[in-house]
């Protein structure tokens, strides 16, 4: 059986009660809103991209204590990525988290502190939660809306 | 609750009795004991109604109303057979008031396709209230988008309760139905129903009642009520799913036009004209869900044989001791506390959000929802993503109670280090 401890660790703790980069970004030239119909939460992305790197990435937005810290610690790897880096880590995350339990993983060390989402494997009901800011960032990626007002 | 009630809440071993008709009780989850309070999203099925389908498919499979053989004419029996038992249980004048359906949504898509949208026209209203699930909210915002009709609103207050003057006010010369649910399922709510319908009747306006969260809990006498529709479900109370119950008074029905057309719902068809099938008939186009409709009828048997007041005692002394209990529990806030109230209790915790909470409870073996309850206005209402809810059912006991809170010491203990 599964343990709660797999998947609340401490540093998901961490990231859930003091949130990184949280906030709206002035001058985000790219952003999007994700929403989980399933639960009703929801997350706006902003990021100010760069010659294809990502300059800074926030987020708004309340949920549980995965959604918040999956949020949370990916802004923070997202910084100083280029945008192929961004989708690959997209690829490397989606598929750690969305592999069965039962099913052998060879965790990617790129992942770095993300790796600690993984336990979300283990609670099939929760893995939308750690991917929801996941799936903005791919929907923020392709917002071609230049800069987004924050009036 | 008055002393003389209390004498009569079923005793422990009677609890225990009824637990033992639910087979699915025993089951372990995560290596405990099933707490099962998710009442509301669905219940369980007793040995009796799982033994009335298998009997069905077994010994009486066979399609009705078209059948000259032996088997077709047995399936037509116990389906209609149902129907009778179904009307007799919501008091209903005629069997032929009982349209079934899938569920209380298609019984309300039902009315608002069949019997609204033909007769309501731009600027008319149609009158819900804040607490309604998202299933008595969206079929009149298509009917509304489909004749320019307006969908009114009627506000709750603070504990969940229904602003009845604000009803009173919004009801008008221009409102053509009002469509309200019996119980809240978000809120555990229990609505003034006789005076809402009495106060629309003396506007002639007619009532439909989303009975999904009452009928296993509270008496319903549909002609008690005067209400013109009443919808429910069967798996909310001990039935199966995938069949529900729309009531509606006979002359409304004759009045209605089909909804879905097809077999079974005709007299005689050519290509340059179809005569309908009499009431109900006329409403269930294709072959029906027959051992749904068997199994339906076995569960509200069921309730009958216990009793829906006994039943809604031993619910009332649960909602009582759990509202208690939860209260107790730090950092807890109760979302719903009105003062007529089904055994629902929704809540939040301060510092941890709904879907962790629900994670903890069920590696405790407490299943319970933890969401918008397909009523996001009512989320919206109170200011809170989502909530924890637990709902329960004849075969709950203090026990279970005990359990969840139990089970929330462990989230305090996960989210508290």
């Amino acid at each position: 059986m599964s343990d709660l401890r797999e998947l609340y660790q401490e540093v998901i703790f961490d990231h859930y009660r003091q949130p990184r980069n949280r906030g709206v970004l002035p001058h985000a030239n790219h952003s999007a809103e994700g929403y989980n119909p399933l639960c009703g939460d929801r997350v706006t992305l902003y990021l100010i991209i760069e010659d294809g790197v990502v300059k800074d990435a926030r987020f708004e937005g309340s949920g549980c204590a995965i959604a918040t810290a999956s949020a949370s610690m990916m802004t923070e790897a997202l910084k100083g990525r280029t945008e192929a880096q961004v989708r690959a880590l997209f690829e490397r995350f989606h598929e750690g988290v969305t592999t069965p339990p039962d099913v052998p993983l060879s965790v990617d060390p790129a992942l770095g502190k993300l790796e600690t989402l993984l336990g979300v494997r283990e609670f099939p009901a929760r893995i939308k939660c750690a991917t929801l800011a996941w799936h903005t960032l791919l929907a923020a990626l392709q917002d071609e809306r230049g800069t987004v007002s924050t009036e | 609750m008055t002393p003389i009630e209390s004498l009569t809440i079923p005793d422990a071993p009677t609890i225990a009795r009824w637990r033992d008709d639910f087979p699915i009780l025993r089951t372990r989850v995560h290596g405990k004991p099933l707490v099962y309070l998710d009442n509301g999203a669905t219940t369980q099925k007793p040995t009796a109604v799982i033994e009335a389908e298998r009997d069905y498919y077994m010994h009486a499979n066979a399609n009705v109303h078209r059948g000259v053989h032996w088997l077709s004419q047995r399936a037509t029996r116990d389906y209609e057979g149902a129907r009778a038992r179904i009307a007799s249980f919501l008091n209903a004048a005629e069997p032929e008031e009982i349209v079934f359906v899938r569920g209380t949504t298609e019984a309300i898509n039902l009315v608002a396709q069949s019997d609204v949208r033909g007769r309501i026209k731009p600027g008319d209203e149609i009158l819900i209230s804040a607490m309604e699930h998202h299933s008595n909210i969206v079929p009149w915002q298509l009917v509304c988008e489909q004749t320019g009709a307006q969908l009114r609103v009627v506000p709750i207050d603070d504990s969940g309760t229904l602003d009845f003057e604000a009803y009173e006010r919004m009801i008008n010369a221009r409102t053509r139905i009002v469509a309200v649910t019996h119980v809240s399922n978000a809120l555990g709510t229990i609505n003034p129903v006789e005076r809402l319908i009495d106060i629309a009747h003396a506007h002639d306006v007619p009532v439909l009642l989303d009975g999904a969260q009452a009928v296993a809990h509270v008496p319903v006498d549909v002609r008690a009520l005067d209400c013109d529709f009443y919808a429910f479900s069967g798996h909310k109370i001990y039935g199966p799913t995938g069949i529900g119950v729309l009531y509606a008074k006979a002359n409304r029905l004759k009045a209605m036009p089909p909804w879905q057309g097809g077999g079974d719902m005709i007299r005689s068809v050519t290509f340059e004209r179809t005569e309908y099938n009499d009431i109900p008939w006329k409403f269930e186009a294709g072959t029906p869900n027959i051992a749904g409709a068997i199994g339906l009828a076995v569960a509200l048997d069921y309730v009958r044989a216990i009793g829906i007041e006994v039943i809604g005692r031993h619910e009332a002394q649960l909602l009582a001791d759990a509202t208690e209990a939860m209260r107790a529990v730090p950092r807890v806030r109760l979302i719903g506390t009105a003062q007529d109230k089904a055994a629902i209790v929704s809540f939040v915790h301060e510092d941890v959000h709904a879907h962790d909470v629900g994670t903890i409870l069920d590696h405790c073996g407490v299943a319970v929802r933890a969401g918008h309850h397909c009523a996001m206005p009512v989320m919206q209402r109170f200011g809170v993503p989502a909530t924890v809810r637990a709902s329960f059912a004849l075969y709950n006991t203090r026990e279970d109670i005990d359990a969840l809170v139990a089970a929330m010491r462990k989230v305090q203990e996960v989210f508290g280090r």
